[in-house]
């Protein structure tokens, strides 16, 4: 694990944050899944010897929180809410629509390694149901066919990537 | 509110009778003292409260005053004192007693409460007690009859979870069974300082696990099984070997070491099943190491002697006794007596006046090997001490017997009597040992035991009664758990008919029966009886022989003392 020069100045600003070195744990893990995008084995103990606890009490963090990841993702990570408001207006098919473009379940990483689709508990808009996050982009109202346009606009941007 | 008897302790009343209790107790050990269950899981007197498993519900409240003049508010009704009671059920354990806090654990609600508890920690458990090995000494099947509603509601499937996790070499994981009472947890992090335990996963997904790559290894894993209050976490020495209400629990003394950790035998039929630890909180709380309690396989060990020999021939223990009498009083004089810090106090009080009736030098081998901080000192003899007290030897007793030898190699001794020492590994060569005779009393073959004259087998500590005395120079008895092999004579028996036949008088070969002796003879041991040992011991005043540098270090309620 190589976590960037910012990174690492990053966890050294928080952890005195903190009246115990064991409060950091969270927003260390916080950093480093935003730098590596996710958790790996190396990491939770890299975190354990940093905040002097034991890789156990590190784990324990990292499983609780469904938002903390132990592999790797695609590029782009898409999450589709799956909670009551956008479940009636059609988020399930929304879902359906977007695994088929990709070709991919959810939870999983595409055969190109481009997206993750991830069926996911409220993203709290519930007024403009369903809606989908590309990474930080929140999309609204978000039915079949406006999936598959979300849809053709990543597919497109990771072609003009290359 | 009644005044407090003692400046240390507080009144708190529960279930309407007022008890004292001192300074710091919680509402379940309050409750205890005036006879009153308050169920829990998680709770464990000897462990951080965690307060997750929410069985010990109680009502609280406090004597209502006036919030201007703290004037006590009264009740017309009752001419009492009233009480304001907390609408909301606390939990018992995180509640520490405060001067007048009133208690109640009998009402509705409370009942409502544990059977409200008891049904969600039913919901993913399994309930297949009749093929869980935890059976008989469940906390879950005890409170689910005592404090559950009796049926079940849940239609829904249940978790479904691993059913055999291996967790360390000696420990077995059953996930259903978890209730994640967290107490496992707390003991590895907080009395074995090993912290590899925790749940991952939440909710009803929440799983007990050993953080991947590792494994509950120390020395202490076992005592997880005991406080587990389910069948999750079981031995893998004992799982399904015995069911435990067919086993007879004896009072024992763990001899590996001078901390001489309380511990409960549990036998059936002449058998040992397991150990397990006897809470006393002044040696070993309510722990004990894992190598003690494998100790029981010695009592059926192939190299076990199971047959008296008397220069090579199979002979009976009596025989071979009073060959060993013959053979000793001629030779009175230029005996050595080799006894033994594994010896209760009793049979060193014996072995001690052999040796004098023989004029005979005594010797102790001593054994030492670094100590683990908590239960296991740097001392592995059980008993040591009590050579002391019983003047046995003098001084601290050194591994290897090279005054002895020197004595063998000048001539000044041709009988040596070994309670069960291995002369050869003390330091004494196969050159020396053949000039000598050696007599041999002891529980297990070894290099001594095939060259020796005469062999005369032995009882282990599970199979003798008698005391030891500790690091601290605690007095603590031991029973007999099962009877020893035919081939065997018990230690005492042994060593008090030696005895008898060198001073040609009786003695009784019960510890109970050679304490009135002793005490009159040791003045440390004075007024003391057999019986009047108290099953968590007795402290003796050891100042005589705190001179002595004595090898062990700090351990759990043990601190030595500063050294000269």
């Amino acid at each position: 694990m190589k976590l960037k020069p910012e990174t690492l100045q990053r966890i050294d600003e928080i952890i005195p944050h903190y009246p115990v070195k064991r409060s950091a744990v969270l927003m260390l893990l916080h950093a480093i899944q935003e730098d590596v995008g996710f958790i790996s084995t190396e990491a939770i103990e890299w975190v354990a010897t940093k905040l002097e606890l034991q890789p156990i009490n590190v784990l324990e963090v990292v499983t609780f929180y469904p938002m903390f990841r132990q592999k790797p993702i695609g590029r782009r990570h898409i999450k589709v809410c799956r909670t009551l408001s956008c479940a009636l207006r059609g988020g399930y098919q929304t879902c359906e629509t977007l695994e088929k473009e990709f070709g991919v379940h959810r939870g999983e990483v595409s055969a190109d390694g481009e997206v993750t689709i991830e069926f996911v508990e409220c993203l709290a808009s519930c007024g403009t149901a369903p809606v989908v996050m590309v990474d930080d982009d929140l999309h609204e109202n978000v039915d079949c066919a406006r999936a598959r346009a979300l849809a053709a606009q990543i597919k497109q941007e990771a072609a003009r990537r290359g | 509110m009644s005044a407090s008897p003692k400046p240390d302790l507080i009144t708190v009343n529960v279930d309407g009778r007022d008890v004292a209790v001192p300074k710091g107790t919680n509402v379940i050990e309050a409750a205890r003292l005036v006879g009153v269950d308050v169920p829990y899981y998680c709770y464990h007197p000897k462990l951080s409260i965690s307060g997750n498993c929410r069985m010990c519900l109680v009502e609280i409240g406090m004597p209502a005053v006036d919030p201007a003049t703290k004037a006590p508010i009264v009740d017309p009704g009752t001419g009492k004192q009233r009480i304001n009671w907390i609408p909301r059920p606390q939990i018992g354990c995180a509640t520490t007693a405060s001067p007048g806090l009133h208690v109640r654990t009998n009402t509705a609600q409370i009942k409502e409460c544990r059977e409200g508890v008891m049904e969600f920690l039913l919901v993913n458990h399994p309930l297949d007690c009749p093929i869980c090995d935890q059976a008989g000494e469940c906390k879950l099947q005890e409170q689910a009859t005592g404090y559950g509603r009796g049926y079940s509601r849940y239609i829904e499937a249940k978790n479904v979870k691993p059913k055999r996790t291996q967790l360390g070499p000696r420990v077995m994981l059953d996930d259903e069974r978890c209730i994640l009472c967290s107490r496992c947890i707390r003991f590895c992090k907080e009395v074995a300082k090993d912290d590899v335990l925790g749940f991952i996963d939440r909710g009803s997904y929440s799983t007990l696990t050993c953080y991947p790559g590792r494994q509950l290894t120390n020395n202490y894993s076992l005592n997880t099984v005991d406080i587990c209050p389910v069948g999750a976490l079981t031995s893998t020495d004992f799982r399904f070997k015995m069911r435990v209400w067919f086993l007879k629990q004896t009072d024992s003394i763990d001899p590996e070491s001078s901390v001489g950790a309380n511990t409960v035998v549990w036998s059936r039929e002449g058998v040992v099943y397991r150990i397990t630890p006897r809470r006393n909180d002044e040696v070993n709380d309510t722990w004990m190491a894992d190598s003690g309690r494998e100790l029981y396989k010695q009592n059926r060990a192939p190299d076990r002697l199971m047959v008296a020999r008397v220069e090579g021939q199979d002979s009976t223990p009596a025989a071979a006794l009073a060959a060993a009498a013959d053979l000793l009083k001629p030779a009175a004089g230029a005996v050595a007596v080799v006894g033994s810090g594994r010896s209760s106090i009793e049979e060193q009080f014996v072995t001690r006046r052999m040796a004098n009736a023989l004029g005979a030098g005594a010797f102790l081998v001593g054994r030492s090997d670094p100590g683990d901080g908590l239960l296991i000192s740097a001392d592995r003899n059980p008993n040591v001490r009590g050579a002391l007290v019983t003047g046995l030897v003098t001084n601290l007793p050194s591994e290897r017997l090279t005054q002895l030898g020197e004595w063998i190699d000048e001539g000044k001794v041709r009988c040596v009597v070994s309670v069960g020492e291995d002369l050869l590994a003390a330091g004494l060569t196969e050159a020396q040992l053949a000039r000598v005779a050696v007599v041999y009393l002891g529980t297990h073959a070894n290099a001594t035991s095939a060259i020796a004259r005469i062999v005369v087998p032995t009882f282990t500590v599970l199979e003798r009664t008698g005391s030891f005395v500790n690091q601290q120079f605690r007095l603590q008895k031991f029973f007999q758990a099962v009877p020893g092999p035919a081939g065997a004579i018990d230690d005492l028996t042994a060593l008090t008919r030696l005895l008898s036949s060198v001073e040609g008088e009786y003695f009784p070969p019960e510890p109970a029966a050679i304490w009135p002796e002793m005490a009159r003879a040791i003045d440390v041991l004075q007024g003391i009886t057999f019986a009047g040992i108290p099953a968590t011991g007795r402290l003796l005043d050891g100042s005589r022989w705190a001179g002595l540098p004595f090898p062990e270090g700090p351990g759990l309620h043990f601190q030595p003392a500063a050294k000269p």
